[in-house]
């Protein structure tokens, strides 16, 4: 079995071949402040008194957050009065927060060999830790707050193939930028991919950013095998016991794609899809007005690092706005600590509390009208970031700190 | 059950960014959220729909976030099925968890914006009325008619023994 079968095998007590529908328990369940609402819903209409069990829910108030206007302070009232009714400990509001996706691997909320459901489609990330972690929408979430159960169609297996190591200035960003590229965006729905080879090179930070942008390509599921990496990263770390579950050497996959991480070079998604990937340095010259450094994607420490390694000592360009923020809140205070936060602030970027904002157009640095911007975020869809006349690059977060400096789509070696 | 109606035809990879723009995401009231349907795609687009029409799309239809938002402002809008080359999985699942009706036609094509459409739900034959040409849907597996026939995932559940007096207990 795949590494995704095995996993979902485990929890259904029997083996499972790809193309089957199974019930399974879940884990861990999650939402936010734009699908808990109307999960929240869901599990009433139900009929339902109690979540499965308040210590495996999470409740993460980060898109609008802090509160952007009225009616997203409704949403989030609704969503903190839940998780007091429910005892819900998990719930996970600004100062003590930040992007869900961020935010619960850092807890240890979510673990190898599980089962994990979110009302977000990004929920996915959490395979870079060996769990079978997936998106849904909120009547499946409230279905399985109310059960600690859910369906699943045991997805298909793409086994990515990694060789060598990644080259300066390339990131986990470019590695599934390139396989977007290759698969498109739907070439994986309905399936997992499943990294293997020479994972070991790819620091933890990277996988996460692989994992969590498996579904750009359709995927239910973004799988590496948890490493040595993986598990010391969780000791003391881990809120709950936890094992490890890894593919069969027999396992059969739908297909296998090979990456030399040592050919990738930094590349860029042009507007709207995130599977129109070019180079950067055969992009030409395309100005930008606005930069963004953050989210679920590129919003932990490795990326802040390499955001501030260009940044320091440089000034944001006159005709940008370069926006940096940290995925949570220890990174945001790791990033005072350590400099960081001087560096970005220093060279004129802004520097915000964590919330997704931007990345959805929500606030904190939504487009106007043919404005465009270069993103470490993962969707540049038509209209993602504000007005549908706005364009979005997708690229990683050197490269948008580079693109900051020189008011144009650049790579950090043009520095 | 046949739907009829008149077909809007839309493209591929009409993600739900598209559908529904997340700066509606204030509010879950399909009405309201209606009144945005396909903002993202055209700003003209919620002006064009008229109750009971079929949305016809291409390949990858919903794709991107999870909000399942998208069913209620089509459900709002007053469309009455989504037929699609094929859907990406989440939507999917959204639609039929709230029992919406959308069928995977793989053959899907060439059919005129505002041409008149029936879709069987029983037996997922699509046929345009405007030149006679048929679709068949790809047959759904067991598990999902039985959600679907239940009317979404919660009277699924319901009509399972979950809820009720108790409370929980699947
Ligand atoms: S950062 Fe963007 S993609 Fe990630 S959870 Fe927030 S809105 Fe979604």
């Amino acid at each position: 079995m795949t590494l995704a079968e095995a996993i979902i095998a485990r929890h259904a007590g029997r083996p499972v071949a790809a193309g089957e529908f199974v019930e399974v328990p879940v884990d861990f369940v999650l939402a936010n402040d734009i699908t808990a609402p109307l999960a929240i819903r869901a599990f009433r209409e139900l009929g339902a008194k109690r979540v499965f069990d308040p210590v495996r829910v999470a409740l993460v108030l980060d898109h609008f957050t802090p509160c952007k206007d009225v009616r997203s302070a409704e949403q989030c009232r609704v969503v903190r009065e839940f998780a007091r009714a429910q005892g819900i400990p998990h719930l996970f509001e600004e100062g003590r927060g930040g992007i869900e996706h961020v935010l619960l691997p850092e807890r240890g909320l979510v673990l190898p060999g599980e089962i994990v459901v979110g009302g977000d489609s990004h929920t996915c990330t959490y395979g870079a830790l060996g769990a079978f972690a997936t998106g849904m929408g909120s009547t499946d979430i409230g279905y399985a707050m109310a059960t600690g159960r859910t369906w699943l169609r045991v997805p298909r297996t793409i086994r990515v193939e990694l060789v060598g190591t990644l080259p300066r200035w390339v990131t986990g960003k470019d590695l599934i930028l390139h396989l977007l590229g290759m698969v498109g965006t739907s070439g994986a729905n309905w399936c997992a991919f499943e990294f293997g080879g020479e994972v070991g090179a790819l620091p933890l930070d990277d996988r996460l950013t692989v994992a969590n942008m498996a579904v750009e390509a359709g995927a239910t599921a973004g799988l590496f095998p948890p490493d040595e990496k993986v598990l010391a990263y969780l000791r003391g770390r881990a809120a709950r016991e936890y094992e490890p579950v890894y593919p069969e050497p027999n396992a059969d996959y739908a297909e296998v794609i090979e990456v030399d991480l040592g050919a990738l070079r930094p590349l860029v998604a042009r507007p709207h899809s995130p599977a129109n990937v070019v180079p950067v340095d055969e992009l030409g010259e395309v100005p930008v007005d606005q930069v963004v450094i953050g989210s679920c994607t590129n919003g932990r420490w490795r990326d802040l690092l390499l955001a501030a390694e260009v940044l320091r000592g440089r000034e944001v360009h006159p005709g940008v706005r370069c926006i940096v923020i940290p995925g949570s809140q220890e990174l945001h205070l790791r990033a005072v600590r350590e400099g960081l936060a001087e560096a970005f602030l220093a060279a004129g970027a802004v520097l915000s509390t964590p919330t997704c904002g931007p990345c959805l157009g929500g606030h904190m640095g939504v487009l106007a009208a043919g404005e465009r911007c270069v993103s470490t975020t993962n969707r540049n869809f038509r209209g993602r970031m504000g007005h549908p006349e706005g364009e979005v690059y997708l690229a990683n977060p050197a490269v948008a700190a580079a693109s900051a400096v020189l008011g144009r789509i650049a790579s950090p070696e043009e520095l | 059950m046949i739907i009829q109606g008149r077909a809007l035809v839309v493209g591929n990879d009409v993600d739900t960014d598209a559908i529904i723009p997340a700066r509606y995401l204030v509010t879950a009231d399909p009405a309201e959220l209606g009144r945005h349907c396909l903002e993202g795609l055209d700003p003209g687009f919620p002006g064009r729909i008229r109750p009971g029409d079929i949305l016809v799309a291409g390949e990858n239809f919903g794709c991107g976030s999870s909000r399942e938002h998208a069913v209620l402002a089509l459900r709002g809008a007053g469309v009455a099925c989504v037929v699609a080359k094929s859907f990406a999985r989440i939507f999917f699942r959204n639609a039929v968890n709230l029992g919406f009706p959308a069928l995977e036609c793989p053959g899907l094509g060439g059919i005129a914006e505002e041409s008149p459409i029936a879709v069987d739900l029983g037996t997922g034959v699509l046929r345009d009325l405007g030149c006679g040409r048929e679709f068949r849907a790809a047959p759904l597996p067991h598990f999902i008619l039985e959600i679907l026939d239940a009317g979404g995932l919660v009277p699924w559940a319901r009509r399972r023994g979950y809820g009720g007096e108790k409370g929980h207990g699947a």
